[in-house]
């Protein structure tokens, strides 16, 4: 219920400084005003990728100096690495391009005056996907779409939809509606105004909602291990059915350092494309 | 401003780049409300003149305003541009041919002054040149340098410049009508007064047909050739000039409309200019002031005024300080009472008040002295203007309500065969 609170008041609640691993039951949105700091912002922007350069060095270098068993040693191969990375960041970016494809567009359908009262059911909804526990949802669906690669990638598409779906109408929300009025006003039609207008100011809200988003699919696509879907999530598995407390920690790390590089390419994305004047 | 013209519903006048507007019997109801927003007005809006809409706040004056472009749909009724009748044509088309100002300008913050100007023409195909020529001539008539402001972003401005360019940005593509809706409710009155100036100036050279909305008295006096005072349902209590308005007002809704002070408001529909001034003798720098005492003795006068070389006066000494002098010197006396003849009688007064004087020296041209009003100048004004409106045969614009006012009691088959 209070994500549906949320998405009509007007002020979102701040990020929390731990935010970034989104894992909080709170994948609020962060107010555009936090990213008015630039100077602080920039210098984030290139702390954050020298820290997760330096720590995937120095897990190269512990890789290739350490001594490991010859299953771990397998288990850890960089090629097989890679495989998984791979597989992460294909169930990733599978499940954020359908998360986007369905969010966007609901989240402007439902801000237009004549569905504006579907938003509470729809956001209750979306509310229930992000408050189930996610583990509980993979296994769920899998149990009903057979443990594949589709089944992962839906349970994650419903768990990461609502922040992309909330940031979008309070976005759209949150710009004066004066400014539509003035556009309606000069003769825009209202496709105009919302393409135009509307979206370039929501802009910054909607891709920290995406952003928040992304992160919570690096870090969820772990448990597509489960359904046999692969991922650096089957490091960690290996890691505890065999118990090797190396290989467990290598791939909770690596999801880490995933987690915070996408992180950090939406940070660069929302600098970049912030439209210019706000 | 051309208070004098007569009032014409044409576009016959030279220089009238505006078109008349014409509301007829037009009603808005919203769904679930029993009495309707607007009910029945029929109002009439002479071309190239400014026509102010106040009322207390929730008379249906916006309502109205949004319904000539029909931002807001009548439920009822005709609206009528110039010759064509509007009702039905495709309402964002209708729009671009209708500039609309609301408050704090309503400028797009994500785009620049000159991309927010250029957006009607834009819609309106005009080439990449036309538009930039466009944008450069109306930074320039709303008084910004267009070098300096083209490539700002709003933030960067003032809210008294965001007026500005919403302005600009309302008449990019000439459009023969102006919509304002509360234009100067959001700036300091120092600043309210300087767009309000403007917009006069602005007016005179385009001779435009503008409505705007206020609920400020004062501003609509100041600003209106004619003025529409609404009650709730958007009834027309009276539709006249500020003068008459001024002078009689219709009943006492009105009265308590205008507040206290109504002799004092008319003050500010009299310029300087506008009256008759006193003489005065003048003198120069180096004058002898045996001299110049005989000429101000000789013309009856109490005072004469100095001049530098460029005709702007410096000071105004008295007979008996003449007396003590051997020559008049340089120097200029920084409190002297001045006036430029562009000011309201209002302001000249306030001149006179501070100064202590009883009168005030009225300045013309790059500064130059043109001569003397006094207190008795002033009242001279007030009583002719009060005779001359209530003298003024009743020519104004039709603006009636089919419904009945509620004053009447609101008879129920009345009310009925109105929304027949």
């Amino acid at each position: 219920m209070t994500a549906v609170t949320d998405a009509s008041g007007t002020a979102p609640a701040p990020g929390a400084p731990g935010e970034g691993t989104g894992r909080g039951p709170v994948a609020g949105p962060r107010p555009a005003r936090a990213h008015r700091l630039r100077r602080p912002g920039l210098v984030g922007l290139v702390v954050q990728p020298l820290a997760i350069a330096a720590a995937l060095g120095a897990f190269a270098i512990w890789l290739a100096t350490a001594d490991l068993t010859a299953g771990e040693r397998t288990t850890l191969d960089p090629a097989r690495i890679l495989d998984y990375t791979g597989e992460h960041l294909a169930l990733t970016f599978a499940s954020a391009a359908i998360v986007l494809v369905i969010a966007l567009p609901l989240g402007v359908v439902l801000t237009r005056a004549p569905f504006r009262r579907a938003s509470g059911p729809i956001l209750a909804v979306a509310n229930f996907g992000q408050a189930a526990p996610a583990i509980g949802l993979v296994v769920l669906l899998a149990s009903w779409l057979g443990f594949s690669f589709r089944a992962a990638v839906v349970a994650l598409v419903l768990y990461a939809i609502l922040p992309v779906l909330r940031n979008t109408m309070i976005g759209l929300q949150s710009v004066d509606a004066r400014l539509v009025e003035a556009g309606r006003g000069m003769g825009m039609s209202a496709t105009a105004v919302l393409f135009r207008v509307e979206l370039p100011l929501a802009v910054p809200v909607m891709l920290s909602g995406i952003r928040t988003a992304l992160v919570l699919l690096v870090g969820s696509a772990a448990l597509a291990t489960f359904v046999g879907a692969g991922g650096l999530g089957l490091l960690i598995t290996t890691g505890v059915n065999l118990f090797l407390p190396k290989v467990l920690v290598s791939g909770a790390l690596l999801i880490a350092l995933l987690a915070l590089l996408i992180d950090w390419l939406g940070r660069v994305v929302e600098h970049v494309a912030r439209p210019k004047g706000l | 401003m051309s208070r004098t013209d007569t009032p014409t519903t044409t576009d016959a006048g030279t220089g009238v780049s505006g078109k008349s507007i014409l509301l007829d019997q037009v009603t808005k109801r919203y769904a679930g409300q029993s009495k309707p927003a607007v009910d029945g007005i029929t109002l009439e809006i002479p071309a190239g003149k400014i026509v102010m809409l106040v009322g207390p706040s929730g008379c249906g004056k916006t309502t109205t305003l949004k319904m000539i472009n029909r931002l807001i749909e009548p439920s009822e009724g005709r609206i009528v541009l110039g010759d064509d009748d509007v009702t039905s044509i495709d309402g964002d088309e209708l729009r671009r041919r209708i500039g609309y100002v609301i408050q704090a300008g309503g400028l797009f913050p994500h785009l620049t002054v000159a991309a927010n100007i250029a957006i009607v023409p834009k819609m309106l195909g005009w080439s990449k040149d036309r538009i930039a020529a466009r944008v450069d001539e109306l930074l320039e008539l709303v008084s910004l340098d267009p070098d300096t402001y083209r490539d700002r972003f709003p933030r960067e401005l003032s809210g008294g410049q965001q007026q500005r360019v919403g302005v600009a940005r309302a008449l990019a593509a000439d459009p023969p009508v102006l919509l304002m809706d509360e234009p100067f409710g959001a700036v300091d009155p120092i600043t309210r007064q300087r767009l309000q100036d403007e917009l006069i100036n602005i007016q005179q050279e385009l001779q435009k047909t503008i409505v705007i909305v206020t609920h400020d008295f004062d501003e609509a006096v100041k600003l209106g050739d004619w003025i529409v005072i609404f009650s709730e349902g958007a009834h027309i209590v009276q539709y006249d000039t500020p003068e008459r308005i001024l002078a009689e007002p219709a009943n006492e809704f009105v009265e308590n409309f205008i507040g206290s002070g109504a002799g004092l408001k008319q003050l500010t529909l009299t310029r300087v200019r506008d009256v008759d001034l006193a003489e005065a003798v003048v003198a120069r720098e180096g004058e002898p002031a045996r001299d110049v005492l005989a000429r101000v003795e000789a013309a009856g006068h109490q005072h004469a005024v100095v001049v530098d070389a460029r005709d702007r006066p410096v000071r105004w000494p008295s007979v008996r300080q003449l007396g003590r002098l051997e020559t008049i010197p340089a120097g200029a006396d920084p409190d002297l009472p001045v006036i430029g003849s562009a000011a309201t009688l209002n302001d000249a007064l306030d001149t006179m008040l501070v100064s202590s004087a009883g009168a005030a020296l009225v300045t013309g041209r790059r500064d130059a002295f043109i001569g003397v009003i006094t207190v008795e100048v002033v009242m001279d004004a007030i009583t002719r203007a009060r005779e001359a409106a209530a003298a003024a045969s009743g020519d104004a614009p039709v603006g009636t309500n089919t419904g009945p006012l509620p004053v009447l009691g609101a008879p129920d088959d009345a009310a009925d065969g109105s929304a027949a």
